[in-house]
C-alpha cells in the first residue's frame, strides 16, 4: 500500500515540485485537463473527424505542458511535428477515405481484454520508472530539497536550452541522432516506392 | 521567457498600483494582447484598402472611391455591412467543426504577434524559440482551413480545404530550411536575437551576405507568399475552379474573421522578412525603430500585393512539383554553402 500512498502523494505534489512559481499551478491543472479530456474524446468520440481535431487540442496541452516545463525547443518541435505535420496528414486521409462523415467507426476489433492488459502494462511502466527515480533529491533555487520526480527538474533550466540540444546531438547522441535520421529516410523512400508501384 | 522593452515598462506601471504574483502578470499580458489585437485589426483595414487601391490602378481603373478621399474608409463601411448580413448556416453543416473553424484561423493569425518585435523594446515576450514559435503556431491556418472545409460539408470547400493542407505542409520545408540560414548566423532563434545580429551598417542585413543571403530571400518569400495563400499559390481559393475555396459556406462575421486573418497573415509574412533580411528595426539613428520596422514590412507588403496581382495562378501539378524539384533543393544546397561560409569566416561584420 505503501507504493500506491507514494504515487498519490507524488500526483498531489508533483505540481509544486515542478513549478515554484504559484501562477504556473492553475495553468498546469488547465493543461492537465484538456489534455485528459480531449484525450479521452480521441478515443470515445464516433465522429472519426471530430476524434482528429480532439488529438490536436491533445497534442497542443502537451506542448502547454513542455512550456512549463521550461522546455520550449520540445514544446515547439511537438506542434510543428505532430500538430503541423502528422496531425494534418491524419486529417487528410481521413477526408480521403470514402466513410468521410461515417457515424459508423472502424475498429480493430480488440475488445476490452486486450484494451486493459495495454492499459495496465502502459501504467506499470510508467510507474516503475517513476518509483525508481522517487528518490532523486532536488535543491531549490531557494535552497529548499525535496523530492523529485525526475534528475533534470533542478530547479531553473539554462535558457539557452535549444544550444544545448543543438551541442548533445552533435557530440554526444550524435549516434541515435544519424541511426533516427536514416530510419526516417528508409521509411520515406519506402513510402515512395509503395505509392509508385501501385500506379504502373 | 525574457520579458523585455514594453512588457517590463508595463509590468512596473501596473506593479505601482500594487498589483503582484501571478494577477500582475495576466494584466500586463492582456493588456499588450487588446493592444496588439487593436493595433492588427485597423493595420487589417488599412491592409484590405490598400490591397484593393493598388489592385485598381495595376488594371487600369480607380478601386474604390465612394467612402472619403479615395474611398479611405470603404473597409469600415464593409466591416459593417458584414455585421449587418445574415449569418447563413447551411443544414448538413458539422456544427462545431464549422463554428471553431474561423476562431481558430484568428487566434493562428494573432497568436504570432506575441514574438515580433516593432521596434526597440516593443515586443510582447522574447521567446527563445521565437522563429521556431512562428512556425509551429502558423500551422493552426491550416488546421482551420481543413475545419472549415470538412465543417461546410461542400465539394468545393473540401477541395480547398485539401490543397490548401497539401500546400502549406510542402512549402513550409523550403520556408523553415530559407530560415535556418538566417539562424545559422544569428546564432539564436529569437526574434530580437536576430535583429541584433544585423545592427549597425546596412550591409550587415542578411538579404546582403552574398552569395546566400539574397537567396534565401527570395526563397523565404515565395514560401511565405505559399504559406499565406495568395496568388500565385492561392489554389485554396482559386475563384474559377473551387467558386470560392473553403469559405464557401461563411458568410457575415464568419466570413469577416477568415477574411481579417487572411490579411493578418500578410503582414506577418512580411514583417517575418523584415525581421529575419532585412534587419527588423535598425535603420538611421534619428527615426524612431518602430517607424523604421513599419516602413520596411510596408515595403515588402506592398510587393507581395503587386505579386498577387501580376502573376497568374499555378496548376496544382506545378505546385508541388516548384516546391520539391526546385525550392528544396536550392534552399538545402544553399544552407551548405552558408555553413561553409560561415565556417571559414567569409563574411563581414561592419
Amino acid at each position: 500500500m505503501e507504493f500506491f500512498d507514494k504515487i498519490i502523494e507524488l500526483i498531489v505534489a508533483a505540481p509544486g515540485i515542478i513549478f515554484t512559481e504559484l501562477s504556473t499551478r492553475p495553468v498546469f491543472w488547465l493543461l492537465s485537463m484538456m489534455m485528459l479530456v480531449s484525450g479521452f474524446l480521441v478515443v470515445t468520440l464516433k465522429n472519426i473527424f471530430h476524434s482528429a481535431i480532439y488529438l490536436i487540442l491533445c497534442l497542443f496541452s502537451v506542448a502547454g505542458l513542455f512550456i512549463l516545463l521550461q522546455a520550449e525547443f520540445l514544446a515547439a518541435a511537438q506542434v510543428l511535428i505532430y500538430v503541423g505535420a502528422v496531425a494534418i496528414l491524419m486529417i487528410f486521409a481521413i477526408m480521403l477515405s470514402t466513410n468521410v462523415s461515417g457515424n459508423k467507426r472502424m475498429t480493430t476489433q480488440n475488445g476490452l481484454p486486450v484494451s486493459i492488459i495495454s492499459a495496465v502494462f502502459a501504467l506499470g511502466t510508467i510507474s516503475f520508472i517513476i518509483m525508481t527515480k522517487l528518490n532523486v533529491v532536488i535543491k531549490n533555487p531557494e535552497g529548499v530539497i525535496t523530492k523529485g520526480l525526475w534528475i533534470g527538474s533542478k530547479g531553473e533550466l539554462p535558457l539557452d536550452n535549444i544550444m544545448l540540444i543543438g551541442k548533445y546531438i552533435m557530440t554526444e547522441y550524435m549516434l541515435p541522432f544519424e541511426v533516427v535520421s536514416v530510419l526516417l529516410l528508409a521509411s520515406m523512400i519506402g513510402a515512395i516506392a509503395l505509392a509508385r508501384k501501385e500506379r504502373s | 521567457m525574457i520579458a523585455i522593452g514594453i512588457t517590463v515598462a508595463l509590468t512596473e506601471l501596473l506593479g505601482s498600483f500594487g498589483l503582484s504574483g501571478g494577477l500582475l502578470s495576466v494584466i500586463t499580458y492582456t493588456i499588450l494582447a487588446a493592444g496588439t489585437f487593436g493595433l492588427l485589426s485597423v493595420l487589417a483595414l488599412f491592409l484590405v484598402w490598400w490591397e484593393r487601391k493598388v489592385a485598381g490602378h495595376m488594371q487600369q481603373r480607380f478601386g474604390p472611391m465612394r467612402n472619403g478621399w479615395h474611398g479611405w474608409y470603404q473597409t469600415l463601411m464593409d466591416g459593417l455591412k458584414l455585421l449587418q448580413k445574415e449569418d447563413i448556416l447551411v443544414a448538413t453543416r458539422d456544427k462545431v467543426v464549422f463554428f471553431w473553424a474561423p476562431v481558430m484561423c484568428c487566434i493562428a493569425a494573432f497568436a504570432a504577434y506575441i514574438v515580433i518585435p516593432f521596434g526597440d523594446g516593443l515586443i510582447v515576450a522574447d521567446l527563445n524559440i521565437g522563429v521556431l514559435y512562428i512556425m509551429a503556431i502558423t500551422t493552426f491556418t491550416v488546421i482551420a482551413l481543413l475545419m472549415a472545409g470538412w465543417g461546410s460539408n461542400n465539394k468545393y470547400a473540401l477541395l480547398g480545404g485539401m490543397r490548401s493542407a497539401a500546400q502549406v505542409v510542402s512549402y513550409e520545408v523550403p520556408m523553415v530550411a530559407s530560415i535556418l540560414v538566417v539562424v545559422l548566423y544569428a546564432g539564436s532563434l529569437s526574434t530580437v536575437d536576430i535583429v541584433n545580429s544585423q545592427s549597425g551598417n546596412f550591409l550587415n542585413w542578411n538579404i546582403f551576405r552574398l552569395p546566400f543571403g539574397p537567396i534565401a530571400f527570395i526563397t523565404f518569400l515565395i514560401a511565405a507568399v505559399a504559406e499565406a495563400n495568395r496568388t500565385p499559390f492561392d489554389l485554396a481559393e482559386a475563384e474559377q475552379e473551387l467558386v470560392a475555396g473553403f469559405n464557401i459556406e461563411y458568410s457575415g462575421m464568419k466570413f469577416a474573421m477568415f477574411f481579417l486573418a487572411e490579411f493578418i497573415n500578410l503582414f506577418t509574412v512580411s514583417a517575418i522578412t523584415v525581421i529575419l533580411f532585412l534587419g527588423g528595426w535598425h535603420g538611421f539613428a534619428f527615426i524612431p525603430t518602430f517607424v523604421w520596422f513599419f516602413m520596411k514590412t510596408f515595403a515588402i507588403v506592398f510587393l507581395l500585393i503587386m505579386v498577387r496581382w501580376t502573376y497568374p495562378r499555378m496548376r496544382v501539378d506545378q505546385l508541388m512539383e516548384f516546391a520539391w524539384k526546385v525550392l528544396v533543393p536550392i534552399t538545402f544546397l544553399n544552407i551548405i554553402v552558408a555553413a561553409i561560409f560561415k565556417h571559414f569566416g567569409w563574411y563581414w561584420e561592419l
